[in-house]
């Protein structure tokens, strides 16, 4: 009876969690990449036998064909140097910014609840309406893009560095102190780590934003930026250049996205907490 | 006054009828009526009782992170009465700083006070090999045991290097098993270093396994009902457990527990 005969091996019976996954995983690829490319030729194919309008919604050929141009006799590359650098260096002042007046509210509690409606109240306000003002103030140049793109990212920014520090565990500030450690230990040691999560949660939210305000802001006033270009192309009736532009800022925005992922990984390594994980 | 009192109970450590109340929701609450408590050095003295008796208020109170409402806690004769830092005090949830590998958890005393981290690094290497955490150095807090967790703050709050150690029911939350281990452990740290051990607990078993003294609370507001001395010999092993004297104290302290526990079970009802 001891020594049963081994349970013979089904392949096809046996859970197998990693290849599942690796299946899972093979398959969205594959579809994924051909959901793509099938959008792409769909929409060649309707524009050619004009059942959608050519005029209007352009066709990838057509799209590639004028960014070519735009690029070897236009200054397309001038265009997205300008707008990505309008957006990251409006993301990364506004972000840290926040971050900082979201971090600062731990040193006073009731300069922390004075602080908050006016965070929130300010939150409310679309700030792409403030584009006008911040345009006259700062010139039609490069500052008025970023001035933009920190004015939509500063309080989201804010918002989630003091939900942070509102959610610090106290025993843990409770910790250092009976360590012997000063405020200002407190602060570094204990709240912008715990902290941290939360402003890298609204960093993914925040790139979009920055993006959305340089544009708006080269909408309004530029010399240069995709959103000039479009605005350019839009006024001389040039909608293929508008589609360029769309298609532009859309690859733009993924990489960014992407890029900030990455590094939200990169920000995050063992920060995770009892908040993410499960409570000690 | 204080200061003649101080000089007939010298200790290490004297508690001086220190009371705490506390306001909550416009009702007074009477955490702590006035205790006084002479800690000698060099021994490990447990105080226990029903929960909400007030022993972790106390404790906070000698470490300096709460003020007492009366009296005054002196350590080699001076107050240190809102001073923290002077003891060592691992509170009740060991509490480690989940973004912290352990030998960065470990080594956080020494670097809240400024000493350069290879220095420290280099004192606690040796301990974390005999705190059986040797090849978890670089692991996150969340990727180790309940037990494990324990042992680190413990070894955090030992290379905290103080005279005197809090312990706030550090194996409170361990199961049956690995506490009876991390109790004959701590034995064994507490010969080593030669420390001044106050331990908080609610297991009558444990209270007596591991002290010199102990000191029985009663129900809040808590105050001590009474001081018993554990003569049991030293080195202890698990077998006291089933001697005579062993089950004579066992008696005593259950029956003057129960009462409290009758008392604060009340008193949540109530609530």
């Amino acid at each position: 009876m001891n020594d049963a005969e081994p349970t013979k091996v089904v392949d096809d019976v046996v859970d197998d969690d990693e290849a599942a996954e690796r299946r899972v995983r093979r398959y969205s690829a594959i579809w994924r990449w051909s959901l793509g490319a099938g959008l792409v030729v769909a929409w060649e194919v309707l524009t050619r036998l004009k059942v959608i309008d050519p005029y209007y919604f352009s066709s990838p050929f057509t799209i590639v064909n004028t960014a070519y141009v735009a690029a070897t006799q236009g200054s397309l590359f001038v265009d997205i140097g300008y707008t990505s650098a309008a957006t990251i260096v409006g993301f990364i002042v506004g972000v840290t910014a926040g971050a900082v007046l979201g971090l600062s509210t731990w040193w006073s509690k009731v300069y922390g609840r004075v602080s908050e409606p006016y965070l929130v109240t300010f939150n409310a306000i679309p700030k792409l309406a403030l584009a006008p003002i911040l345009i006259i103030l700062f010139g039609i140049g490069f500052e008025s893009k970023v001035a933009l793109a920190v004015a939509l990212t500063i309080v989201p920014a804010a918002l989630a560095a003091y939900g942070g520090v509102k959610s610090v565990d106290r025993d843990l500030e409770t910790l250092l102190f009976s360590l012997g450690a000063s405020r200002f230990q407190v602060f570094s040691k204990v709240v912008v780590p715990w902290a941290m999560p939360w402003i890298v949660s609204s960093l993914r939210v925040n790139i979009g934003l920055a993006l959305a305000g340089a544009i708006v802001g080269e909408f309004i006033a530029s010399r240069y930026g995709v959103g000039r270009m479009i605005l350019y192309a839009g006024q001389i009736m040039d909608i293929n250049l508008v589609w360029v532009g769309v298609v532009v800022l859309s690859i733009l925005a993924l990489v960014m996205y992407v890029v900030v992922m990455t590094a939200e990984r990169y920000l995050l390594k063992g920060m995770l907490h009892g908040s993410q994980l499960s409570t000690q | 006054m204080i200061e003649t009192r101080g000089a007939i109970e010298a200790g290490k450590l004297n508690v001086q009828t220190v009371s705490k109340v506390f306001r909550r929701d416009g009702r007074t609450v009477r955490a702590l009526d006035p205790v006084s408590v002479t800690i000698p050095e060099g021994r490990l003295i447990s105080l226990i009782g029903p929960s909400g008796c007030g022993k972790s208020t106390l404790f906070n109170i000698i470490a300096g992170l709460l003020r007492p409402t009366t009296g005054d806690v002196l350590a080699d004769g001076k107050s240190i009465v809102g001073r923290p830092g002077y003891v060592a005090y691992m509170l009740q949830k060991g509490l480690l700083l989940p973004w912290r590998t352990i030998l960065d958890n470990v080594i956080l005393a020494a670097e809240v006070r400024g000493v350069p981290r290879r220095e420290s690094i280099a004192r606690a290497q040796p301990l974390i090999a005999r705190y059986g955490l040797g090849g978890f150095e670089q692991h996150y807090p969340h990727e180790l045991s309940g037990g494990m967790r324990q042992r680190a703050s413990l070894l955090r709050t030992m290379l905290y290097d103080r005279d005197v150690v809090l312990l706030d029911e550090p194996f409170g939350a361990l199961d049956a098993q690995t506490r009876l281990l991390m109790q004959s452990w701590l034995l064994q740290i507490w010969s080593d270093f030669r420390k001044t051990i106050l331990f908080v607990t609610h297991d009558i078993d444990e209270a007596i396994y591991l002290s010199d003294e102990i000191y029985v609370f009663t129900a809040r507001p808590g105050r001590i009902k009474s001081h018993i001395d554990v003569a049991l010999p030293r080195p202890r092993d698990q077998d006291v457990v089933t001697t005579a004297s062993f089950m004579g104290l066992k008696r005593q302290l259950l029956d003057l527990l129960n009462e409290e526990a009758r008392i604060a079970e009340r008193q949540s009802s109530m609530l």
